[in-house]
């Protein structure tokens, strides 16, 4: 069921993309060469572009393409789209795993921290630190780092070049400041929402006969209220990685990260529709299959959620 | 003795007030409102009017805070960007809301095929991460102030739909719509008569956050160059063009971004009270 409902909004979200690119525009010729084109380039890339069928028969012919992994020639630099993504992603995959390796522990435990201390100046801090870090947009967090860790104190680089055979330890160098940054913006939900799911349920019954039983306090928290919260955590933690798909495009462009989202931004700046079909519908597909994760997992993490509605 | 009942006086005493976070917010708000409205009485120089020919530098002839990278007065761009940042997102925000809250409580009134359609609609827009959607929208379309003000809006009306519809469904159970119902009136009597004035607050508070997010996504797109162009003064704009003087030691992008982040902060931090206001006052707990 859920697999279908994925791909039914992935379907969907084709085709608001297909519309998006190639409908709304009016003459996509027009709006990929711009003003000035002669009428002879407009031509040669209509034809180019097949833009002289209808677009339901376009839509179907670009959806059978994509389905086969034929994404497509870029129109700025005319390379074969695949191979422009390849590399691209590749960075973003371990650019977005290294900060969920950080984020989503030290999310939790902060989460876990402040719910444990409900209402004492501990929880205060992190709660007024998690709703400024949401408040505040992405590129002053990622500018404000830049200029205390590579300007003032010339401790790391402020730009990451990654190119292949540079050892592990450049790249870790390279990597500290945009994964602290995708980190700090990632993990002002995740805290807030575990802890208000924590609080709820160490507030309720069966968590006051514990303490009246005795049970340990270590205990009670690890072993009778985590386990209720799994499945809200999963939940979070998929919405954290989702955060990091929108936060992922911001990031990359101030450290001149090479991933996919500054590849789409570029694509977007120079009206390259094939590129940015093509890293929209990754990221979408990313997003997609992230929320259909997370759902798969809180059902199998909470048996109420199991028999059939 | 007086008679109160003990749920009374528990309420008057748990309203709480404004606190001293809330009206210092209330405080810097209206600051850059006056200054978003008053930017050009009160500008020492002109948006694009280059001052001096010295870059990032405490100039005799620029504003306190000296000059940005083409030797424009920084202190007079942040002023006109206070106009062209706040005015772009509450363009975006008023229209977010209106096409949410309108569709929604439609969705919640008439409900049927009219609330699945529109529904499984908003589901799909949601599918896009945010930034994604705008920047597949502003590809398509190119970059002007009504693309990025219309697809501001679109994310935002996504999340003002859903409160919009959630709100406009605990309201439709309530007697007097039934009473409503009962008299013939139409749904657009029953969605502006009936379920508006009830919903008032909590739309008011969404309101404010749409408002945040606008600020944030306009100010991200600009930052990207997708958003306002230069050399149209925008906070956005501003910390792009000026983020090389970081390495100069000009700390000339912190401070447009940091003026975003007030606005955004303070925004957020009205909209808490008013919400803390709202729980413990006659407004039931609504807001999710």
């Amino acid at each position: 069921m859920r697999v279908l409902a994925a791909l039914a909004t992935l379907l969907v979200a084709s085709l608001l993309m297909f519309a998006a690119t190639e409908i709304l525009p009016g003459d996509v010729a027009q709006a990929i060469l711009g003003q000035y084109a002669t009428p002879e380039a407009l031509a040669a890339m209509r034809d180019r572009l097949g833009l002289d069928q209808p677009a339901y028969i376009r839509y179907v012919e670009w959806l059978g393409r994509m389905l086969v992994g034929d994404l497509g020639q870029s129109t700025s630099t005319g390379q074969p789209v695949a191979t422009l993504i390849e590399d691209r992603l590749r960075n973003t995959l371990i650019l977005a795993f290294a900060t969920a390796l950080v984020a989503v522990p030290l999310a939790l435990a902060l989460g876990l921290i402040a719910a444990t201390h409900a209402n004492s100046a501990v929880d205060h801090s992190i709660t007024i630190a998690a709703l400024i870090a949401v408040a505040v947009p992405e590129f002053f967090t990622a500018i404000l780092l830049i200029y205390l860790f590579s300007v003032s104190l010339e401790w790391l680089p402020s730009i990451s070049v990654i190119r292949s055979g540079q050892t592990l330890s450049d790249t870790l160098d390279q990597l500290i400041l945009p994964v602290a940054v995708l980190t700090l913006v990632v993990m002002a939900h995740t805290v807030r929402l575990t802890r208000n799911s924590l609080v709820n349920v160490l507030s309720s019954g069966f968590i006051e006969t514990a303490i009246l039983k005795g049970i340990p306090r270590n205990r009670i928290i690890l072993f009778h209220a985590l386990p209720n919260v799994l499945s809200p955590i999963f939940t979070i933690v998929a919405l954290t990685l989702a955060y990091l798909v929108s936060g992922v495009v911001i990031v990359e462009t101030v450290f001149s990260y090479p991933g996919l989202g500054r590849l789409m931004v570029d694509a977007v700046a120079g009206r390259d529709i094939p590129l940015i079909q093509a890293c929209g519908m990754i990221f979408c597909l990313v997003y997609v299959l992230l929320n259909m994760t997370a759902d798969v997992l809180s059902t199998l993490a909470n048996p109420r959620l199991r028999a059939p509605r | 003795m007086s008679i109160v009942p003990a749920e009374m006086v528990l309420r008057q005493k748990s309203r709480p007030r404004f606190g001293l976070l809330a009206w210092g917010a209330i405080v810097v708000l209206s600051g850059w409102v006056a200054v978003a409205l008053l930017a050009p009485v009160i500008a020492p120089f002109g948006e694009g009017e280059i001052v001096s020919m010295q870059s990032f530098a405490e100039v005799p002839e620029a504003g306190l805070l000296g000059t940005d990278y083409l030797g424009r007065d920084l202190i007079s761009r942040l002023l006109y960007g206070a106009r062209m940042t706040m005015g772009v997102a509450l363009a975006s925000a008023l229209l977010a809301c209106l096409i949410g809250i309108l569709l929604g409580f439609l969705a919640a009134v008439l409900g049927g095929w009219t609330d699945q359609l529109l529904s499984r609609l908003v589901d799909a827009l949601l599918s896009f991460p945010s930034v994604v959607f705008a920047l597949v929208l502003i590809g398509g379309l190119g970059t002007s102030l009504p693309v990025i003000v219309v697809t501001v809006a679109l994310i935002q009306a996504t999340g003002s739909y859903r409160i919009a519809r959630a709100l406009g469904n605990d309201l439709i159970a309530m007697d007097f719509v039934d009473a409503a119902r009962a008299r013939g009136e139409s749904a657009w009597w029953i969605m502006s008569r009936e379920i508006l004035p009830n919903a008032s607050a909590p739309l008011l508070a969404d309101f404010g956050l749409r408002y945040t997010y606008a600020i944030l996504i306009v100010s991200a797109l600009s930052f990207l160059g997708l958003g306002v162009q230069p050399p149209s003064a925008d906070w956005g704009v501003m910390v792009k063009e000026n983020v090389q003087g970081l390495f100069l030691g000009s700390p000339a992008a912190l401070v447009p971004a940091a003026c975003i982040a007030s606005v955004t902060v303070s925004v957020n931090l009205i909209v808490d009270a008013i919400v803390e206001r709202g729980r413990a006052g006659r407004v039931p707990e609504m807001l999710p």
